[in-house]
């Protein structure tokens, strides 16, 4: 056993130190009855060899579909620079553990408090944690915080929020004394209520679920009149070069997934929850934080800090219950947003929304097809297909080796005619024609049988 | 070092009595044990406490205390020395000088009587002992 | 070694990296159609380096840490084993990190075929039912099994608001319950360590949901009387929740379904050896028996007629995380699994309590080992006489060894014992590193206090001022 290192000669001068027969005596502790007395019912061991070849079989069985991947919904086919990949798969960041000895972890806290810094750069806030699980995750911390902050306990999340993300704020927050209320959509667009003292905090995304780039201004403004705290979720990360960062129209709570910034699809995860808040917000951000201090002789260190109020010292009175954070996720956001730098992070949005500009022009001029929503839209729209035919649509495209969109019907029953389409930096202008023209020929195949 | 003209709580907070306001605090005992303190939550001005209400939390580098109002009120004025966002915020003058300028709170009492229910120093240097 | 930040070294005009432009998105090109007051006023700013600055500069960063690979890391109750590269190399495969989580079933067969098999593998190792991927992390698992508790009680009518753990639990099992909307009640550990019979049967009633515990204990003494435990708790309708943590002392060995658990999470960061990544990503897939299974969160991955598929269990709970799981975790401990196979896995426990026992035997004549008995895969000191002694603190025994080129062990944790030193060697370390920590600190024992409070010595950094991080807090690098 190639990880085992213990030879039957070590093994004996061990248990003669410790003075036991064998290593059964160790076990005595453990009740005879609820011992395991067959072995586990699991496949025989392999060899590495073996294993790679097993490994690649499975990987074989997913289909390569290449840049062909016109969906998003919360995961974005960007492309990710070398050194990337390099820099996480050094074995002094890959295999540290959580930076809990400052001095022999100075690399991993460094990282941190540069990953910190570039949150707070695209998004405008004062304050970024240290990465939480996911966009998922992110969002239900946000909400609780804000209603902790203001000691209210309703809070609104608008039907375009990604219903993924919705989802795990119901699960997080069903146990709580937190409401949650939904918000109705028109348009594609958030409809924003009068709203009471009683409201904590209003949710959006954008770029929301459909793409559409909501009105941040307006929204903020209204929300932060009630006396609310305003949370933008951020769609596709990459849009926070295109578009003004939340804190400067307001928002008081950023949060989402930054996945899109250097992490691969990876079949949905690990990805990189991050979230960030303004100055007053501080003491309520859960998770972990890193700053700056000096040692003995005032030499610039870093540490971990506002570390108090954490479950390893509060337990049931701590902010939240995390005790990690996505390390080497957010290692891998730092060295990406490092590489592409403002300008090339300017470039992948500016290209991800042209090729989504052109993939919708495209597609809304082909009989039976439809844009849904007039309004300006980021790397996502939603296509509307003929009655009945969109599950059908993305199959054909399936065979052709396209992902060509997700279906909205489950979320949302009144876009059942619906996809949700997503292009990248990574979409070539012959791969939109390619979509083009498979679905002008899905077209006229139908018309022939008489069924489009 | 326990001052004999102030009152005191079980959980080590610190009463002064000027008139109708309470000037509150936490012990030089309870700083002791918290060690470096980096924080201090005060309530708003013009909050209206509950005796045992929470009033506020005390944060060091190794832990957070929940401080509780020793006596019901109005809170009329804040140290600003322990506002975060004053250019003198210095949370470790509750370390220097936890009798004195390192109080949190004045409050207007509702309820004098509820000073009686306060320990004396005597008594809570039995609590400090036996802690 | 310098410690500035990239952003120090950022220079106008360089870029790390040419990024795809098949769009002419030149400056102007682009943000078409968005509103004005949407549109970006100025661009982020982020560090503009060469690929050769980035490079280095993270590079260097790293060679200032520890890790597994460089140094033994003896960590209580995160065990801290040797993370196989070949996980690393499969899990990165392009058949799998390019698979889109929204792409149909039929177009990711592989992935779904991994995760399901997985499923199978942890639900036979913990002896479970069924088993969810999807919890990010240990205490995402924990917190997951608790909404899952929440639910099942609402579903029977039964609206149940405790959670009990005893004090010498992890700190996200009581976060972790109040996040979950119970209340927690706290019960003191028996002299021995172990759970207090007496103590439990006090706090029992019908408003008690659910006990959390680790077994081996956070002191990692295996709690012999977990039937009782488990029948108690039962008897009160109660559930009993297993907190993985320290499942790397029982593969093979007993399994938590048999020693009448509900419900686990398992730590595949731990056990599984995938690696901890200075933090993360882990993975905390939990498992469950009988009624509870309905309730796990999902989707999970099932067998249908076309082929591998995701599903929702019929009074799931919903969603804990985005999509299926952190798949490139999963994959890296699917690959352990089938590495080490039944008798492996069986082996690698054994052998891990075989060299937790040596160490503390070595250690127990020196230092104060508070349970000095068969422990199974850690073991905790504690430097109370040294404390008292001569003023030495575990913090201080701590960065020696650091000096000494050994991570350290956990320090005050579990909170029962006074300056405790919590020590993990694992089964992946060989006698003479075993020998040669324990050398270490038995020459740091000897070692005057003023010696060992000038530690660490040989970092790019000496003791950092926590207080003045704390009182001040910088947490980003400002903008020229």
């Amino acid at each position: 056993m190639s990880y085992l290192p213990h030879t039957a000669d070590d093994r004996s001068h061990m248990l003669q130190t410790i003075g036991a027969a064998s290593v059964e005596d160790l076990l005595q502790p453990i009740p005879e009855r609820l011992r395991l007395l067959r072995p586990l019912k699991l496949p025989e061991a392999q060899n590495e060899y073996d294993l790679l070849q097993h490994m690649k079989a499975l990987a074989a069985a997913n289909t390569d579909v290449g840049a062909n991947i016109f969906v998003g919904g919360g995961a974005y086919n960007h492309f990710i620079p070398a050194v990337t990949e390099m820099v996480t798969s050094r074995s002094e960041f890959l295999t540290a553990y959580t930076p809990y000895q400052a001095e022999a972890s100075q690399g991993t806290l460094q990282t941190i408090f540069e990953y910190q810094t570039m949150i707070c750069r695209l998004t405008g806030m004062d304050v970024a944690n240290a990465s939480v699980y996911d966009g998922g995750t992110a969002a239900a911390d946000a909400l609780i915080m804000a209603a902790n902050k203001t000691r209210r306990r309703l809070v609104y999340v608008s039907q375009a929020v990604n219903p993924q993300v919705r989802q795990v704020i119901a699960t997080y927050l069903a146990g709580s004394d937190i409401e949650v209320r939904e918000l109705p959509i028109e348009q594609g667009m958030t409809v924003l209520p009068e709203l009471t003292k009683e409201v904590a905090a209003v949710m959006v995304q954008i770029p929301n679920f459909f793409g559409i780039v909501e009105d941040g201004p307006s929204f903020c403004a209204k929300v932060r009149e009630a006396g609310a705290l305003p949370i933008v979720a951020v769609g596709d990360a990459v849009s926070l070069a295109m578009l003004e960062a939340p804190a400067n129209y307001g928002a008081a709570i950023c949060c989402g997934d930054a996945q899109a910034l250097g992490l691969p699809l990876s079949f949905g995860g690990p990805y990189c929850g991050f979230l960030a808040c303004k100055q007053e917000l501080m003491r309520n951000i859960p998770g972990r934080l890193v700053g700056i201090t000096e040692d003995r002789h005032g030499k610039r260190g870093y540490c971990l800090t506002l570390q108090a109020r954490e479950q390893h010292i509060r337990r049931e009175k701590a902010a939240s219950n995390i005790c990690s954070n996505q390390g080497l996720c957010a290692l891998a956001v730092t060295v990406y947003l490092s590489l592409v730098g403002p300008k090339g992070l300017q470039q992948v949005a500016r290209g991800s929304k042209l090729a989504a500009d052109a993939l919708k022009k495209a597609l809304g001029a082909i009989d039976g097809f439809s844009v849904e929503f007039a309004a300006p839209t980021f790397n996502e729209f939603v296509l509307r297909c003929p009655k009945g035919r969109a599950g059908e649509i993305l199959d054909y495209l399936a065979q052709h080796g396209i992902i060509g969109g997700c279906a909205l019907g489950q979320d949302y029953p009144e876009l059942s005619d619906c996809l949700l389409l997503c292009c990248t930096e990574l979409t070539k202008p012959e791969a939109v024609e390619r979509y083009a023209a498979l679905l002008r020929s899905w077209v006229s195949e139908n018309a022939q049988e008489g069924k489009a | 070092m326990i001052p004999n003209d102030l009152k005191y709580t079980n959980d080590h907070e610190w009463v002064r009595v000027n008139g109708d306001v309470a000037e509150i605090g936490i012990t030089d005992f309870a700083q002791e044990q918290l060690g470096d303190i980096v924080f201090v939550e005060v309530p708003a001005l013009g909050t209206v406490l509950e005796a045992g209400e929470r009033l506020g939390v005390v944060e060091s580098v190794k832990t957070v205390s929940d401080v509780f109002a020793p006596v019901s009120g109005e809170v009329i004025e804040i140290n600003p020395l322990l506002v975060e966002d004053n250019d003198e915020f210095s949370p470790e003058i509750v370390n220097s000088d936890a009798f004195g300028k390192g109080w949190m709170v004045r409050v207007r009492m509702s309820n004098a009587a509820e000073l009686d229910k306060l320990l004396s120093a005597a008594d809570y240097k039995i609590v400090t002992e036996e802690a | 070694m310098d410690s500035k930040t990239v952003f120090e070294k950022s220079r106008p005009g360089r870029a790390g990296v040419a990024v795809p432009n098949y769009w002419g998105a030149d400056d102007n090109a682009g943000s078409a159609g968005i509103p004005e007051a949407m549109r970006r006023a100025k661009a982020p700013a982020l560090p503009e380096l060469s690929e050769c600055d980035v490079t280095r500069h993270y590079v260097g960063l790293s060679q200032k840490n520890f890790s597994v690979d460089t140094q033994f890391y003896p960590l209580g109750s995160c065990t801290m084993k040797f993370n196989p590269r070949i996980n690393e190399k499969v899990a990165a495969l392009p058949g799998f990190a390019g698979c889109h989580p929204l792409a149909p079933a039929s177009m990711c067969q592989g992935s779904l075929q991994l995760m399901y098999e997985l499923q199978q593998y942890l639900a036979e190792i913990t002896g479970m039912d069924a088993v969810t991927l999807q919890p990010a992390a240990g205490a995402h698992g924990e917190v997951t099994a608790l909404f899952m508790i929440s639910r099942y009680f609402h579903d029977k009518g039964e609206p149940r608001t405790k959670v009990i753990v005893p004090d010498s639990s992890h700190g996200t099992n009581p976060a972790s319950a109040a996040l979950a909307g119970f209340q927690v009640v706290t019960i003191a550990s028996a002299p021995d360590g172990s759970v207090d019979l007496e103590a439990l049967k006090a706090s029992l009633d019908g408003s008690v949901a659910c006990l959390m515990l680790t077994n081996p204990s956070t002191l990692g003494l295996f709690e012999s009387k977990i039937e009782a435990i488990t029948e108690l708790v039962h008897g009160v309708g109660g559930l009993v929740y297993y907190d993985g943590a320290n499942m790397n002392a029982l593969m093979g060995l007993v399994r938590p379904g048999d020693m009448g658990f509900d419900l686990v999470h398992l730590n595949m960061h731990k056990t599984f050896s995938t690696p901890h990544g200075g933090g993360g990503p882990g993975a905390g897939p939990v498992g469950a028996r009988g009624e509870l299974v309905d309730y796990l969160p999902g989707p999970v991955v099932r067998q249908g007629d076309k082929g591998y598929e995701l599903t929702a269990m019929p009074h799931t709970i919903g969603r804990v995380r985005l999509f299926w799981g952190s798949f490139a975790v999963l994959a890296k401990a699917y690959a352990y699994i089938r590495s080490l196979g039944a008798s492996g896995l069986r082996q690698a426990s054994e052998m891990a309590a075989l060299a937790a026992n040596y160490m503390r035997v070595r250690l127990h004549e020196r230092y104060h080992v508070p349970y000095d008995t068969f422990c199974m895969h850690e073991f905790v000191l504690s430097a109370d006489r040294m404390k008292a002694e001569k003023g030495v603190h575990a913090v201080d025994i701590a960065k020696a060894l650091l000096d000494r080129g050994f991570h350290a062990p956990t320090i005050y944790f579990p909170l029962i014992v006074e300056e405790a030193l919590m020590i993990e060697p694992t089964e992946t370390e060989s006698l003479e590193t075993l020998d040669a920590f324990v050398d270490a600190l038995l020459e740091i024992a000897d070692e005057e206090a003023e010696t060992l409070h000038s530690c660490p010595l040989n970092f790019s950094v000496s003791h950092l001022d926590e207080t003045k991080a704390a009182r001040k807090p910088v947490l980003q690098w400002p903008e020229a």
